[in-house]
């Protein structure tokens, strides 16, 4: 059994229409015990982006403290906050560093860049960047979400339709996997206001 | 074989742990005890490789006593979560401490809480946790009877019953346990669950108001 599988996830990202929402699953497990209903795998890194780690919950933890440490010390010498792009090669860069030892981690970045356009993109462990224009995936569920939001997703969506759409493609790929589910996070982010929502799910 | 338990009550958290030291096939002894007092206000039960487990311990309550001589404050239960985070966290790709870690502390602002560490450092926050092969059966226990308000006698009651089924259903089941709790009064021993010559009472009576 693969290590990414270790703890099991799910998450998700999708652009609608000068916003964009991102939301994971609740479980924490090891192997097939579930140990906690609650877990956090989206982050915050300032009002306008968030980072979703999918994998190995601890390296998840890991790399979140030691990219909250870097976003500060670009707060403080820049006096601004980090476009998501130039953050987006800011965990490329952490995760090459270790090329030979990775962080078992696949991060999904989501942020409002200049001019509120959205943008997502995703990674593998050692950093390879892989951009998109509509959704991004990663997790235990990645397969199942790829075929859900394939068939949901839309272009140009209304930040309620995204809400929707994002909050069913996920709840309908992790009731198809075993290791993720047990409720959900969902965190819509428009450029006046952002909904965070925990969504009920099947419990087993 | 081993079995480390925590529950969180109303203002109040217990940890409960078995007391046998084993090696292979052997039982070395059976009062060695798992749950360490931190500090005043703090208990860390530990399961895992016993070198590790002792020197990981021992090391963690000696830094908080550190910082407590240092600055005149002792550290939060969080602060003293992560701290441990952060120690097995860096050990982790160097050479890992193989302990797992439940960390039970009573702080006079937010109340009891209890953290689950593993030998990977993944962390959590948890009101109710078990480590080792008592797990599988203390955890589904604890889901069906855990309440968020329970009374320090309900939640004894609760391991007591975690304990129970240990002994009934593992084949390797340790002989002793011991419970501590942490409330505002302090960390103390609560009491000790000695093995009886008789068996475990069968799943009759007692599992039909389980299931109930």
């Amino acid at each position: 059994m693969s290590i990414f599988e270790y703890n099991g996830s799910a998450v998700v990202a999708m652009v609608g229409k000068n916003c964009f929402a991102i939301a994971s699953d609740r479980r924490l497990g090891v192997q097939l015990q579930t140990v906690a209903t609650d877990f956090q795998r989206v982050f915050k890194i300032h009002d306008k982006l968030y980072i979703g780690l999918s994998g190995l919950a601890t390296d998840a933890q890991t790399l979140y403290q030691r990219l909250v440490f870097r976003h500060k010390l670009y707060q403080l010498r820049e006096e601004r906050d980090m476009k998501p792009q130039t953050f987006a090669s800011l965990v490329s860069a952490l995760l090459y560093e270790k090329r030979f030892g990775p962080y078992f981690c696949q991060p999904v970045i989501a942020g409002l860049g200049e001019d509120n356009e959205p943008f997502i993109c995703t990674m593998d462990c050692i950093g390879a960047k892989e951009l998109a224009k509509d959704f991004v995936v990663s997790g235990t569920a990645s397969e199942s979400l790829y075929g859900a939001c394939e068939s949901m997703y839309k272009p140009n969506m209304e930040p309620e339709e995204l809400f929707e759409t994002i909050s069913q493609a996920l709840q309908s790929s992790v009731d198809r996997d075993c290791l993720s589910g047990w409720g959900g996070f969902v965190l819509l982010v428009t450029p006046t206001e952002v909904k965070e929502c925990v969504i009920k799910g099947r419990m087993d | 074989m081993e079995c480390v338990i925590g529950v969180v009550g109303r203002d109040f958290a217990v940890v409960a742990a078995d007391t046998s030291a084993v090696q292979s096939i052997l039982v070395h002894k059976t009062d060695e005890d798992k749950v360490m007092v931190l500090d005043s206000h703090k208990l860390m039960g530990a399961s895992g490789e016993p070198g590790d487990r002792v020197q990981f311990t021992e090391f963690i309550q000696k830094n908080l006593h550190l910082y407590q001589f240092r600055n005149n404050i002792p550290l939060s239960t969080a602060a003293t979560a992560n701290f441990t985070r952060g120690e097995l966290a860096t050990a982790l790709r160097k050479n890992p401490y193989y302990v797992n870690v439940l960390l039970a502390g009573y702080d006079s602002d937010v109340g009891a809480s209890l953290y689950y560490i593993d030998y990977i450092a993944t962390f959590h926050k948890i009101e109710k946790g078990a480590f080792g092969y008592g797990s599988y059966f203390c955890l589904s226990l604890m889901d069906k009877l855990y309440r968020p308000d329970m009374s320090v006698e309900e939640a004894v009651d609760l391991v007591d019953k975690c304990i129970k089924e240990i002994r009934l259903r593992l084949v390797v089941a340790p002989q002793n346990f011991i419970i501590k709790i942490v409330d505002k009064e302090g960390a103390r021993e609560y009491a000790r669950r000695a093995y009886t010559d008789s068996p475990p009472e069968a799943a009759t009576s007692e599992a039909a108001t389980v299931a109930a």
